[in-house]
């Protein structure tokens, strides 16, 4: 009997670690492959090898180089930083009113911001051109700036960011607020000086998703900049051409998605040591 | 200093009344209890003193003048919290400071020598440094007692400030809140609580209220000897009062007899009642005696030292005749 538990729960251990290989396989191939290859040159490119057989950083070299590459790049860290800063901005007073201001039709509000983050981006992309297009102060337009494009990730973004730090919010002790209202604090100080310590892990969270939102988008970044000099690095790297309309550059376009890969592992990294749980423990009871 | 005038004041949370209308005067440098059942209103109450709900309709005054849209911050109050309510996020000493950072025209030093004062007053200022979760619950509660000192506020309001303290621990801190108000003579203190202990050792005078009305307002040993309702007489003394209704109160000329457990006497033969023993407690210096003798709850005989009855005895009991509380149909004293 003994022995037949024991082949079960060998079974059963390998069977879990294979999937897990599998799973981890699977999600990490695509990007190890882009890795590789992006350190090939020359037709090395075109032989498939699963683990590196040459060196060379000649596509890197390639990539800031060639055009506007680096301008990209820096528009993209401009736009999605831009985006984050703004929406967090407006995502948590309108948490801390949807959560702590009692009025009527709270209920209805939510579930509106909630209905309107099902719109695919397509459904809306007309309108939001037209929009975009209207938008002018003087002899500046919208159209064709980062602000174009920070405006339309920012109504995206924000659904989901108000979402969930209402929810967040929400949970946050009643109490520590009302302490601090007879303490004298305004609601602008409790937000910024009591309850946005507290939501650090929320903060963290939605605004990596933000910025991650903002940093990857196509579409727009496709429809509202019409230069080489507006546009962000997915529009950038889908554009890159090689020397003649046959040629598709393969290891330039895998080493810049490798570069605009890197900041987001580091933000990664940074932040999910922030990420910690139970950062209000001791404030009141619990 | 500042004393506190309701004014028929009256909250509805919706269609709900809660307060129904309160007149209520708590005088300068008075240590006044709100006690009553829970659902009674006296946090919302107290909610409605400190400026944290609004008033629905009535008049509140500080010092005669009329404060009901006035803020919290403007009143001169300070509040502690059942749950103590401190910002984690923030050490003990920008805990207490936090206030008075706010408030513009305090210099550091000032800041600096109101907390140590408070903090001397609670003995936590070797916990200065620390936060709030590397405390216990006694020593957070002493620095939520401490944020509001170091404000130095007119009016005090506690809100079930022991609740979640335990038993041993209630007690000392009973008793700081005791020394407190008797070192800080000239400030207003309100406190909120169910239990009727905490009302009678702290208090200078106590509100019972019920259903969101006052029922009588007091000091504790009018409340415990000239008790204005059964209501009343039943809430405030431990044991509870024994309430004998029927026949056997008909024999006094009411249609309910109190009698605290304390009032009555065993005797040899010829009582007033006889009852048998269902149960005893001693407590070593005093014990309870339980007698079933036809009345809803069984009658509470309190003695002093032990005793030993034994569950089936017969006892012959009369209550102290100056002692004895006799109450109409409608629940009102009979004098």
């Amino acid at each position: 009997m003994g022995a037949t538990i024991d082949l079960w729960k060998i079974t059963k251990t390998v069977l879990f670690y294979a999937l897990v290989v599998f799973i981890v396989v699977v999600s990490v191939f695509p990007f190890y492959y882009a890795i590789l290859t992006s350190f090939k040159s020359g037709t090395d490119i075109f032989r498939i090898t699963y683990w590196p057989v040459s060196f060379s950083f000649e596509n890197y070299q390639a990539v800031f180089s060639q055009g506007s590459f680096p301008r990209n790049l820096l528009n993209s860290i401009f736009v999605a930083s831009v985006t984050v800063i703004l929406a967090l901005f407006l995502a948590v007073t309108a948490a801390f009113a949807l959560s702590r201001v009692r009025f009527r039709g709270r209920g209805f509000l939510l579930m509106v911001i909630l209905a309107v983050s099902m719109f695919p981006q397509i459904a809306v992309l007309a309108g939001l051109f037209e929009l975009v297009r209207a938008v002018r102060i003087g002899d500046w337009q919208m159209y064709n700036t980062p602000w174009a494009l920070i405006f339309s990730y920012t109504i995206f973004t924000l659904p989901f960011t108000v979402w969930v730090l209402t929810t967040f919010m929400r949970d946050l002790p009643v109490e520590i607020e009302e302490a601090a209202i007879v303490d004298g604090a305004s609601p602008w100080i409790i937000i910024t000086r009591v309850f946005m310590p507290l939501m650090w892990p929320a903060l963290v969270t939605t605004g990596l998703l933000a910025f991650i939102g903002a940093w990857n988008e196509f579409l727009f970044a496709l429809t509202f900049t019409s230069s080489n000099d507006t546009r962000t690095v997915p529009v950038a790297i889908a554009l890159l051409s090689g020397g003649s309309q046959y040629e598709i550059p393969w290891g330039i376009i895998m080493a810049a998605s490798v570069i605009v890969t890197v900041p987001l592992v580091i933000l990664v990294l940074i932040f999910q040591r922030k990420i910690v749980s139970g950062l209000t423990a001791g404030g009141v009871k619990g | 200093m500042a004393s506190i005038e309701l004014r028929n004041i009256r909250k509805a949370f919706g269609a709900v009344e809660v307060i129904k209308g309160v007149d209520l005067e708590v005088r300068k440098g008075e240590f006044m209890v709100f006690v009553g059942p829970s659902g009674c209103g006296k946090s919302t109450l107290l909610r409605l003193i400190s400026g944290l709900e609004d008033i629905t309709s009535g008049e509140m005054l500080f010092d005669g003048k009329v404060v009901n849209a006035l803020a919290p911050s403007k009143r001169g109050i300070a509040m502690v919290f059942q749950s103590y309510a401190l910002y984690p996020h923030m050490t003990v000493y920008e805990n207490m400071a936090f206030g008075l950072t706010l408030e513009k025209g305090h210099s550091k030093d000032e800041i600096q020598k109101r907390v140590e004062k408070a903090a001397d007053m609670l003995q936590i200022r070797q916990y200065l440094d620390r936060l709030p979760k590397q405390l216990s619950g006694g020593q957070r509660q002493r620095v939520a007692i401490g944020r509001a000192i170091t404000r130095d506020p007119k009016v005090f309001l506690f809100d079930e400030p022991l609740s979640n303290l335990d038993a041993a621990l209630r007690v000392a801190t009973r008793i700081e809140i005791a020394k407190l108000h008797e070192s800080m003579d000239n400030v207003t203190m309100v406190y909120v609580t169910h239990d009727q202990v905490e009302a009678m050792t702290l208090a200078d005078r106590i509100c019972v209220l019920r259903d969101g009305l006052v029922e009588q307002v007091g000091t504790p040993m009018e409340l415990y000897e000239h008790p204005n309702s059964v209501f009343v007489a039943g809430f405030i003394g431990s044991p509870k009062m024994n309430f004998i209704s029927g026949e056997k109160a008909k024999a006094f000329n009411a249609d309910t007899v109190g009698i605290r457990g304390e009032h009555i006497n065993i005797v040899p033969g010829n009582g007033t009642w006889t009852g048998t023993v269902i149960h005893t407690e001693n407590l070593g210096a005093d014990s309870y005696v339980y007698l079933e003798m036809g009345t809803e709850e069984p009658v509470v005989v309190r003695l002093d030292g032990a005793n030993n009855y034994k569950s089936g005895d017969t006892v012959h009991i009369a209550p102290m005749p100056d002692k004895v509380h006799r109450f109409d149909a409608a629940g009102k004293p009979i004098r």
